[in-house]
């Protein structure tokens, strides 16, 4: 008789196959810890620019900008990536994971690769940003740490394809794979190509900061280093919204309103992103505007008109659910009778809604070549990526890890109170801090940057005090989204340490990667997954008008905040 | 449900919502919009990104600023005595970028056009001019050429926005508009 490796959840349903488990839940922790550590540099940073408090000194202040981007934009989300692909394949098609040890294997490699990156910070010779633009040096450490992590998101990646053929061969699953599985294998497929480009650029200036190389050219660099740059984030795209699906599917019984247009918009991102990059180089010598507006345009507008469509089908199939329900009042019933309560559902929510309005927006302004001009590194971009990741990814992240803890760790969540409350903390703070962030950008204040009053520079100039109020009260909503990520942080570990256990086999060491007891797994195979029941309606019943009205409104925001840039960019000087 | 595999085997035959329809045209022709602004903004905007560039070394770049500010220099400013240049109207003006300054000091007059040449000395800058709002990224090895027309007189600050070291916060430049 084979050995029983799989438990099903009793509350969720969900099966988790033993090996599968211990690899989610231990790249789910290192992912929460390097949250916890950028975010209290993040903190900081945020405390640094508040005019009023100035806190640290310039020195601390380019180590701990270099720390908190690279923490939170590379191993906090990646390692979480990891466990949502592990999740997507084994757990969503009930199936057992492709060569688990070398699963490990892959796990060690980023954990060594993050803590020598993390090293080579804290030594104090490395602070060049997240995006250690040459000729400016780090430690051959840093490159090295880079390059370790990547090979080790890679066998993941891998492993996650792995899992995928064995589950097509051993038919634990009917039809396609589901609309959430599909989305991750999008993330995986763009994680593949976008860690190909890092090596290219990374492996040759590891070896020019060994000396073995003695030139690495600034632009070369820059464009293969924004396919890795930017690509990467759409890796997070791509994964948070299967998990907006996830959270829509597992919270209200949505199904897709059609799975061919939610599909085809995540083969979009895989086909339109990786030249999109070239926004980034909008404002370089040596690329023409052909190239520019070439590579900007059809495939960033691809994309764009990707998340659009998931923009609309993701609430969308909120609203068709809701209103089956009977929540069919009006316009926005089905909205107000949300669970608002439930952090799964606001985090996902309001991270949705940030993502598009202000992320999505201020995105595409800033990836027109000539707009650009007003914006390029201007504290404007940080302001758009803080509502992007911070918001759009982590904050998902947060959210569906209100799920996975008593599902996956099997422990009761701790503190209700302020369950309810962290996501409209952390995201209202994140909030406050974008558009306040955007407003200074939009004024000229330069990114990465300790001080904007030049106080010990030889010449002299001010920006407008509109400017100076504005990083003020940017500072405070920092404040306020650190709390926010403070306490989603006590909540997730101290669940794990201290939440009441679900199963007696959760034991402590068991919510770290650890299998639990070997009672709980007593199931040898699952099922088969079988295809969605057919709807008994037909589309044409339920449409999601509510949703359309927001899209419409989406829309007519996106067209005035553009031609209101388009005018002020005629306001500057003529050049060409 | 999302996490379930379609109803349908042959899903990609179902008919498609009338509302996801009308907002995948609508979504389409703005960004069909988007994309036609930047080539028309070509044609009729006039603030356009440069696409002249040349190669060149920092000790090339470094002379002809030198030679520039040679002949053009009109006083000095500051207790280091930073040169402050005016070149005729429509001539080649150049400004080197290197940690922690911009340099040299410029004077240009109003409405009057000028070929820009900046490239950096050492690491990569930005050329963010205030409060204008103008950001260029400046990389060492690449002369870019701006032709710009300033349109209002006053005093102007290069800021440095591209991150450069720890004295990255001090690097302040200036051109005059007479």
């Amino acid at each position: 008789m084979a050995a029983k490796m799989f438990r099903q959840c009793p509350d969720s349903g969900l099966f988790f196959h033993k090996s599968a488990e211990s690899l989610m839940k231990a790249h789910a922790v290192l992912g929460v810890v390097y949250l916890l550590v950028g975010g209290f540099l993040g903190l900081l940073v945020a405390l640094t620019r508040m005019p009023s408090l100035h806190l640290l000194s310039a020195e601390d202040f380019y180590l701990a900008l270099s720390i908190h981007g690279t923490a939170i934009l590379i191993f906090w989300i990646i390692f979480f990536e990891m466990a949502v692909l592990y999740f997507a394949a084994s757990t969503l098609l009930r199936c057992r994971p492709a060569t688990p040890g070398i699963g490990w294997v892959g796990f060690l490699l980023m954990v060594i690769g993050s803590v020598l990156v993390m090293t080579a910070f804290f030594r104090g010779n490395s602070s060049v940003m997240f995006t250690s633009y040459v000729p400016m040096p780090a430690e051959p450490i840093f490159y090295l740490g880079l390059i370790l992590f990547a090979v080790g998101a890679l066998i993941g990646c891998f492993i996650f394809l792995g899992t995928l053929v064995i589950a097509r061969q051993e038919k634990t699953y009917d039809g396609s794979v589901p609309l959430v599985t599909f989305g991750a294998l999008t993330a995986a497929i763009i994680a593949i190509f976008t860690i190909a480009s890092g090596a290219v650029i990374l492996i040759p200036t590891w070896l020019w900061s060994l000396g073995f190389i003695n030139h690495i050219d600034p632009l070369m660099y820059r464009t293969v280093w924004w396919a890795l740059g930017h690509s990467s984030q759409q890796i997070n795209v791509a994964a948070h919204v299967s998990i907006w699906y996830a959270v829509a599917a597992i919270l209200f019984g949505a199904r897709p309103m059609s799975e061919k247009v939610s599909r085809t918009a995540f083969l979009l991102y895989i086909l339109f992103l990786q030249l999109a990059s070239a926004h980034h180089i909008l404002a370089d010598p040596g690329v023409s505007s052909t190239w520019k507006v070439f590579n900007t345009s059809y495939a960033m507008y691809l994309a764009v008109l990707a998340s659009m469509v998931h923009g609309l089908t993701v609430p969308g199939c909120i609203e068709v659910a809701q209103r089956k329900k009977g929540f069919n009042n009006g316009l926005f019933e089905w909205l107000k009778k949300a669970p608002w309560a439930n952090p799964v559902f606001s985090g996902m929510f309001i991270a949705m809604i940030i993502f598009g309005f202000i992320g999505g927006i201020t995105g595409v302004v800033m990836g027109t070549e000539q707009i650009n001009l007003i914006i390029h590194n201007t504290i404007f971009v940080p302001g758009h990526f803080h509502a992007t990741v911070a918001v759009g990814t982590t904050l998902t992240f947060m959210a569906i890890t209100y799920f996975l803890i008593p599902v996956l760790f099997r422990r009761e969540l701790i503190w209700p109170t302020a369950c309810k409350w962290q996501p409209y903390i952390f995201g209202g703070g994140m909030l406050i801090l974008s558009l306040f962030l955007l407003g200074a950008g939009t004024l000229g204040v330069p990114r990465r940057h300790w001080d904007i009053n030049f106080s010990d520079a030889l010449l002299q100039f001010q920006f407008a005090g509109t400017a100076i109020t504005m990083l003020g009260i940017a500072g405070f909503g920092g404040f306020l989204a650190a709390v926010g990520g403070a306490l989603f942080c006590l909540i997730a570990v101290g669940s794990l340490i201290f939440g009441k256990r679900l199963d007696p086999g959760a034991s402590l060491f068991s919510s770290f990667g650890f299998p639990m007891a070997s009672s709980c797994y007593n199931v040898e195979r699952p099922g088969k997954l079988g295809l969605a029941p057919v709807e008994q309606t037909g589309d044409g019943g339920v449409q999601a008008k509510g949703t359309f009205v927001l899209a419409l409104v989406f829309l007519a925001s996106f067209v005035v905040y553009f031609f209101i840039n388009a005018k002020y960019l005629s306001s500057i000087w003529p050049m060409g | 449900m999302s996490i379930l595999p379609p109803s349908q085997k042959i899903w990609w035959k179902e008919p498609i919502h009338g509302i996801e329809m009308m907002w995948i045209i609508l979504a389409l022709i703005w960004c069909l919009v988007l994309f036609l602004w930047m080539p028309y903004w070509h044609v009729y905007g006039k603030q356009n990104l440069s696409n002249e560039s040349y190669k060149t070394s920092p000790e090339k770049f470094e002379s002809k600023a030198n030679a520039m500010a040679k002949e053009h220099t009109v006083r000095t400013d500051t207790k280091s005595n930073i040169p402050v240049v005016h070149p005729p109207a429509g001539s080649d003006v150049y400004l080197l970028g290197r940690m922690w300054q911009w340099w040299p000091i410029l004077e240009l007059e109003k409405n009057k056009t000028y070929r820009l040449h900046i490239s950096s000395l050492d690491w990569q800058h930005g050329f963010s001019l205030q409060p204008t709002n103008i950001n260029l990224q400046i990389l060492p090895g690449y002369e870019t050429v701006v032709t710009i027309t300033p349109d209002q007189s006053g005093e102007f600050a290069v800021v440095c926005n591209e991150f450069c070291g720890v004295g990255h916060h001090t690097m302040l430049g200036k051109i005059y508009v007479k």
